[in-house]
């Protein structure tokens, strides 16, 4: 028997959109032959809302609960970029310890979010005990948040023109307690994951994204930046109070699943070192600002209004008619530009890096979705 | 004599004097004597698994700094008799396109062949099943029939008609061969030390603490150390676990399997576990010897056996626990192209150390 006639064929087999590792409900159709991928076709819309027609019945004011809903990992920067963008419309300047409030709110959800990216990356390869670690430091986050939002996961803290509320007295102390601990704990996990030999193996080398690809699909944050580009939007927009602060933004030359990953950990060492210095410079004020009016009526125009999230550049384009209601409400969602390199970065691997290369991406079906 | 042993022999007297009385042919009195050896390993395999769930439920919730199972009687310790029932009176689901006796024989043989396993090991001086099987092959008996456990792995896989659970078992049958090579070749340097391949012989030779087991002799250090890999990867465990890698493909070749077939899954390879470590301690830690020196304290070998064994399955959950997984490339390239060529130097080491 000779092997010109002999037939292989490729399997189609489908992952999700329940799976344990599709973070949320994805589906990917993947063309394989013998565990090699030779394509990956992304299905979405499993978790589709219409939240952006939903934005164009709504008033401002109502839209603000709706925010936190698109990357429910980043609720705190939904509110950011919505209410900025509102704000840029309405003319409204916040006062200055709104500002610094609005970093550390904004730093306290990238650490939570990086945090549940270990964890799904830990359990993704393997190694399960990394996913109750990140959680229980995640646990100690989520709590400062509830004390000062009332809220774990969905907070609904910005407003238009500052916040819903002060933060308590005991906040601060709170969050130096747990800067306290924190990078200990991180250098801990980093040990026991990322210089990990059976770790360092399934990551390196895996999904490379050269940047020109990675622009050319708009992909942005740890994705970009681990492809050798250095953009971030807090340096370049200069929202909030982040101009004030000292950070680094790290970048990894390599393209590949161990670079976004360097990319996160070093994140969360800036973030721990903004709040260090949000702790101190906090200044004393208002929070909110005066003049905005009761019933948000913004004169005719448009704003695109973006900001850092832990996943990449999110936008909110609004276009407003001089109404209640905006004419059209569209939000950028990072997650959708990034999941789109998918298809790029697998072929040619096998089943099981499918799956860690999707974690390394970090995407949320909330963002991709809407 | 052991205490184990004489008690066995008491009850064999005791059998062979019923018999004689009431004229029973010997053929029926030597299937009686079989059976009773078959419920008690039986009986040994279930209280073996249900115990290694229980631990291996709480050391992953101690290691992962939460509880485990603490309702279901003191710190939990029926929760295991509990889920076995729960197992027990769910429907048993085939596939509809599924070949049920294909469905049917995976598990079985899995079991089986684990159970088979058992028969070998020497439970305590002169025991060996009740002290009526010493094969004198007993190591090359243990690997050749864990060689045919696999054919249970692909049966379960290829039975389920499910995509993901036959990929599952494709890599776990690949896996087990692969790795069965190094497991032999370090167990083949414990005969080349003890000069037999009967398990009571070696257990025999490895009577002293110090002096005597495997365990110190430097000669052996790479062979203990690929016996460890190689079985913890003979078991399917992390950082082994391809064929079930949760995260994976849902749960592998055992997708498609509910209630008292899951559960025969699950007892197989807690089953296999145990037997590796067992074989761990009778090849390299002196089997039931106890370490400080003569045992004289009735079932002290089978005490002291199990101890050992015990270690390595908590070791082995504690690695477990910590460890990524391999990818099923680098798995089988680590073992072709690292294990077996240190099982061949850990071969030729104890061949030089015993000129």
């Amino acid at each position: 028997m000779s092997l010109a006639g002999l037939r292989t064929e490729q399997l189609a087999i489908n992952m999700g959109p329940q799976h344990p590792s599709t973070h949320g409900v994805l589906r990917l159709i993947l063309t394989l032959d013998g565990e090699t991928v030779v394509d990956c076709d992304p299905v979405i819309g499993y978790l589709h809302s219409s939240l952006e027609k939903i934005g164009e019945r709504k008033t401002y004011k109502q839209f603000t609960t709706y925010t936190d809903r698109f990357d429910y990992l980043n609720a705190l920067g939904n509110n950011l970029v919505y209410v900025q963008a509102v704000e840029r419309l309405l003319g409204v300047q916040v006062p200055p310890r709104c500002q610094h409030i609005r970093v550390i709110m904004a730093e306290l959800n990238r650490i939570a979010s990086h945090l549940v990216y270990f964890a799904a990356l830990g359990v993704d390869v393997g190694a399960t005990t990394v996913f109750l670690y990140a959680f229980r430091e995640r646990e100690a986050i989520v709590n400062l948040l509830e004390h000062a939002t009332g809220q774990r996961l969905l907070y609904n803290y910005l407003r238009i023109g500052g916040l819903r509320n002060d933060l308590p007295p005991d906040f601060l102390d709170g969050l130096r307690e747990f800067l306290s601990y924190f990078p200990a704990r991180l250098e801990e996990y980093n040990n026991l994951l990322t210089r990990n030999r059976i770790f360092r193996a399934r990551m390196e080398g895996l999904g490379v994204l050269p940047p020109d690809k990675a622009i050319e699909y708009g992909c942005t944050g740890p994705v970009l930046r681990g492809s050798g580009v250095a953009w971030d939007i807090r340096k370049i927009e200069g929202y909030a109070a982040y101009p004030e602060y000292d950070f680094d933004v790290p970048v990894q030359p390599y393209g590949d699943a161990m670079s976004r990953h360097l990319v996160r950990v070093e994140e969360l060492r800036q973030s721990v070192a903004i709040l260090r210095q949000a702790v101190e410079k906090l200044p004393s004020g208002p929070i909110r600002a005066e003049g905005v009016p009761r019933v948000i009526k913004p004169p005719p125009g448009e704003v695109f209004e973006r900001v850092e999230s832990p996943r990449g550049e999110l936008g909110c384009y609004i276009v407003s008619d001089g109404t209640e209601r905006p004419m059209r409400l569209r939000w950028r969602a990072p997650s959708f530009y990034n999941l789109q390199a998918l298809r790029e970065m697998v072929r040619g691997h096998l089943v099981a890096d499918v799956v860690a290369i999707l974690a390394s991406i970090d995407i949320v079906l909330g963002d991709v979705d809407r | 004599m052991s205490a184990l042993a004489r008690w066995f022999g008491y009850l064999r007297s005791q059998a062979d004097a019923l018999a004689e009385r009431w004229h029973v042919p010997l053929l029926v009195n030597d299937f009686l004597a079989w059976l009773a050896a078959g419920i008690f390993l039986l009986a040994l395999i279930t209280v073996v698994s249900l115990a290694a769930i229980y631990l291996e439920r709480k050391i992953s919730g101690y290691i992962q700094s939460r509880l485990g199972p603490v309702r279901a009687g003191p710190v939990g310790l029926f929760q295991t008799v509990l889920d076995a029932l729960k197992l027990l009176q769910k429907e048993d689901i085939v596939p509809a396109a599924a070949d049920w006796r294909l469905h049917l024989l995976g598990p079985v043989l899995f079991l089986v062949t684990t159970l088979m396993m058992f028969a070998v090991v020497p439970w305590d001086r002169g025991v060996n099943v009740a002290r009526w099987l010493d094969l004198e092959i007993g190591l090359l008996y243990v690997v050749a029939v864990s060689g045919i456990g696999v054919i249970g792995i692909v049966a379960g896989g290829w039975g389920s008609n499910n995509k993901w659970s036959l990929l599952g078992a494709l890599r776990g049958a690949a896996q087990l061969i692969s790795y069965e090579i190094p497991f032999l070749l370090a167990a083949l340097c414990v005969v080349l030390q003890a000069g037999t391949l009967s398990l009571s012989s070696i257990v025999e030779q490895q009577q002293a603490f110090v002096t005597e087991w495997f365990l110190w002799r430097p000669a052996l250090w790479l062979a203990v150390a690929i016996f460890i890999i190689a079985g913890v990867a003979e078991v399917n465990r992390v950082p082994f676990d391809i064929p079930e890698a949760e995260s994976e493909l849902v749960a592998g070749f055992h997708t498609e399997y509910t209630g008292m077939k899951f559960a025969l899954f699950f007892l197989g390879e807690y089953g296999h576990l145990y037997v590796v470590g067992l074989l761990f301690a009778v090849l390299f830690a002196g089997g039931w010897a106890s370490p400080l020196g003569g045992s004289s304290l009735p079932f002290e070998g089978f005490v002291w056996l199990n101890v050992k064994a015990w270690a390595f399955v908590i070791a082995a959950m504690w690695i477990r626990w910590t460890l990524p997984r391999l990818r099923v490339d680098q798995l089988m390239e680590f073992a072709w192209k690292i294990l077996i060529p240190a099982g061949f130097l850990a071969v030729l080491i104890v061949s030089l150390a015993l000129m």
